[in-house]
């Protein structure tokens, strides 16, 4: 069979045998194959294991970036593919180097991120001996990828790297990791791209609904008076941000985000209503409550944006057009499941969505905001003091023409940022949802910057997570990347006081952080940096960060004890939340 | 309820515990897990039972399916289906008690595997409730050593499993209709 395959291979020719295939080590069809998958840029860190996989890496066009930590190499693998659609790649050593990825892996597989880890493992006849830096790492990994693999012969690594490729990308996209023994990639094998195909006799990726599915849908939406459109990350996994504002003007149909759907659908649309969920507006919850059907598109209801499920949208049909099949009734039972790819479905279903005159609906929903506005902390009147939230809506007002990426971690100020910083476009907020990893967002942006160049990329992280992978300052540097880093400074691990505050009594245990001096520790990476506490500096230091060619770091010294207002309490349902005090004197019925 | 599952998999290093792993990890619980070759060397075949709803049964089977190396799951509890276990019970039986344990042995078509002096060893193949059944009755004799394989299934009729592609053509020339008996 092979000797069909006559096609001339590219790159640096070994022995061309005549059956057009040629003799090349383990390790160098690693990088070949990996080329050939389309990797310019890989997030790495050498150790023992993977060192013939180190040496090989000379031939190869790929550009490696030495990270300062494995966890740093999976978020940035993570970062890159969030920001550009592509397959993110890290690569490690064994033991203690596939260790430090597990939690860039659960991070990359909670929120369906394509990347394709390689670690090194011993030698397959030291496997089961205990051996120097020897971890079963398949065995640790199994639960948080979408699949992975031990290769212990040269000869498998072409087809494994390939079916990597393949399975990360295809169907609901998410983490697979390629653990190879240091004998696979040091023994030489005949390579022969073609003949490696994947062979996945089990692996379907594609489905799609049946006729009938569609017609209930459609009977349901067209019987609706009160609809809405649950926006999830699956639009931008899927590209079907087009076939989405088609359907929602078509239909008149209102819709809320969720928070990796952020920038899937225009904040500025007249038919945006915003975020919905644990920190979302408070007419958007409401409004899910009082929907009479709900279309969920490439959302997972995760209870973020439930709440309490035995009262979750008790009115409300649903549809969920999703395309993973284990999602279907996994949290919230649905009428109308579609599975399949959101925008194949969406493109189905489109010519036969009628024109429906839904304003009473929207006037409605209107009046749901009530007094929201004059809540907003925006709208309060100045205290003299630094808000996260001033700072993030500053931020968004400077940078909102510009293609600009920003990467935030986990906690209260990546909710402000989700509720202040408005997204037109999908991929412009990169942030860890699923997991909630702090910790991600400085090695994200490194591999968002490293993928988007042209990009202006903008760094929130609290002072907490950004002191749990600020080591990467050093990659930054080194690879010499203008990002910008603003750490929303309030000397608390905030989120956790903001829970302790609610529901612990005031009891602030372990949440205070005593800080180095952020400014000073940018200036040792020779990173320029910034210092602010007052809000009139907040738009020039913006500017000045702008103008500035290189990176450079800003610590907003913000408010130490403040709020993420409204919250919906852990299982409480999703309508009870706790506002923020009205300026304007309470009433009896203000929650 | 309990669900039976026919689970078709790739004859591959580590998907064993793929497969248990998911179930843990869904916090589904495993009543039973059996799993041995088919007819096809790079197919292997499980019978899992696990106490699930409707709902629950589904999204097992979904998960299933998720994972890169499963070939075909198929729900078979609503199925007419052969259902067997296998058990070796060891019994105390001296004496008098021999004849009775024999004689019970005889009526559950059990064999007599192994005797020594003090006990008799069975072998019985059957339905769990058949089994069980054995098992009550011979307790008062002393049953001494119980090991049971758990099921594994099998669906009535010449149909073979559905897609058919691991199992295409288990027969050929089979009768084409889809009437089996009980025999």
């Amino acid at each position: 069979m092979k000797d069909q395959k006559s096609t001339p291979t590219t790159g640096k020719a070994k022995t061309e045998t005549k059956t057009g295939a040629k003799t090349m080590t383990g390790a160098s069809i690693l990088w070949e194959c990996l080329e050939r998958e389309g990797v310019k840029h890989v997030f790495g860190y050498p150790g023992g294991a993977i060192l013939p996989a180190y040496d090989a890496l000379k031939h190869s066009k790929i550009h490696h970036i030495l990270v300062r930590h494995e966890q740093g190499a999976t978020h940035m693998a993570d970062g890159y593919a969030r920001a550009s659609g592509q397959t993110g790649v890290a690569v490690a050593t064994s033991g203690p180097g596939a260790t430090n990825m597990v939690t860039g892996i659960a991070t990359a597989m909670l929120d369906s991120i394509p990347i394709v880890c390689i670690t090194g493992q011993v030698g397959s006849k030291l496997i089961g001996s205990d051996a120097f830096q020897e971890t079963d790492i398949t065995g640790v990994t199994l639960p948080i990828t979408k699949h992975n693999y031990l290769v212990t012969h040269a000869g498998e690594v072409a087809r494994t790297i390939r079916e990597a490729f393949y399975v990360a990308r295809s169907g609901r996209p998410g983490p697979v990791l390629v653990d190879i023994t240091k004998d696979a990639q040091q023994g030489s094998c005949e390579f022969d791209w073609e003949a490696a195909k994947p062979q996945l006799p089990g692996y379907r990726p594609d489905l799609s609904p049946a006729p009938e599915e569609y017609e209930q849908a459609l009977e349901l939406i067209h019987n609706s008076k009160r609809p809405l459109i649950l926006a999830g990350h699956g639009i931008i996994v899927s590209g079907a941000m087009r076939e989405v504002r088609d359907f929602a003007e078509r239909a008149g149909i209102p819709v809320a985000m969720t928070l990796l759907g952020l920038g899937a659908f225009p904040a500025s649309h007249p038919l945006n209503l915003g975020m919905m969920g644990m920190h979302g507006e408070a007419w958007v919850n409401h409004t899910i409550q009082e929907a009479d059907l709900l279309l969920a598109f490439g959302m997972r209801f995760d209870d973020r944006v439930t709440g309490n499920l035995k009262n979750y949208a008790s009115n409300a049909k649903k549809i969920h057009i999703e395309i993973d099949p284990a999602e279907i009734n996994k949290n919230v039972k649905v009428d109308v499941p579609l599975v399949g790819d959101l925008r194949e479905v969406l493109l189905e279903l489109l010519p036969h969505v009628e024109s429906i005159d839904r304003s009473d609906w929207l006037d409605s929903i209107d009046k749901l905001k009530g007094d929201s506005a004059v809540r907003d902390i925006q709208n309060l009147p100045d205290s003299a003091h630094l808000y996260a939230a001033h700072v993030i809506n500053d931020l968004w007002r400077q940078t909102r023409d510009g293609n600009t990426i920003v990467v935030t971690d986990v906690g209260q100020h990546q909710m402000w940022e989700a509720q202040y910083y408005k997204h037109e476009h999908p991929r412009s907020l990169i942030t860890s949802g699923g997991l909630g990893t702090m910790g991600f967002a400085l090695p994200a942006a490194i591999g968002a910057k490293v993928a988007c160049p042209e990009a202006e990329v903008w760094v929130v992280v609290g002072d907490g997570g950004f002191q749990m992978t600020m080591c990467e300052l050093a990659t930054l540097v080194q690879e010499n990347l203008k990002i910008h880093i603003a750490i929303i400074n309030n000397g608390f691990l905030g989120m956790v006081r903001q829970w302790q505050e609610f529901f612990y009594d005031r009891n602030y245990a372990a949440t205070p952080l005593l800080n180095p001096d952020f400014a000073k520790l940018a200036e040792a990476y020779g990173i320029r940096s910034m210092t602010i506490s007052e809000r009139s500096e907040v738009v020039p230091a913006v500017q000045a960060a702008r103008q500035h060619d290189g990176p450079v770091l800003i610590n907003f010294k913000v408010e130490q004890e403040d709020t993420v207002y409204p919250m919906v309490a852990a299982g409480a349902a999703l309508h009870d939340m706790i506002r923020r005090p009205s300026p304007i004197v309470e009433t009896a019925e203000d929650e | 309820m309990l669900n039976t599952f026919m689970v078709y998999v790739e004859n591959k290093p580590g998907v064993l515990t793929r497969v248990a792993s998911l179930f843990r990890r869904r916090a589904f619980n495993i009543d039973s897990l059996t799993v041995g070759r088919t007819e096809k060397p790079e197919v292997s075949r499980m019978t899992i039972t696990v106490d699930a709803d409707r709902d629950q049964a589904r999204r097992i089977e979904a998960n299933l399916y998720k994972l890169v190396n499963v070939l075909l799951v198929e729900n078979i509890t609503n199925q007419p289906a052969i259902v067997r276990d296998l058990a070796m019970i060891r019994v105390a039986a001296t004496h008098d008690a021999r004849s009775h344990v024999l004689e019970l042995a005889n009526v559950f078509r059990a064999r007599v595997v192994d005797v020594a002096p003090e006990s008799l060893t069975l072998e019985i193949t059957g339905a769990e409730d058949k089994i069980d059944g054995l098992l009550e009755l011979l307790r008062p004799y002393g049953v001494l050593e119980m090991v049971r394989t758990g099921i594994v299934a099998m669906r009535r009729g010449s149909k073979s499993a559905d897609g058919a592609s691991p199992t295409e053509s288990t027969a050929p020339g089979a009768a084409s209709d889809d009437v089996s008996y009980s025999v």
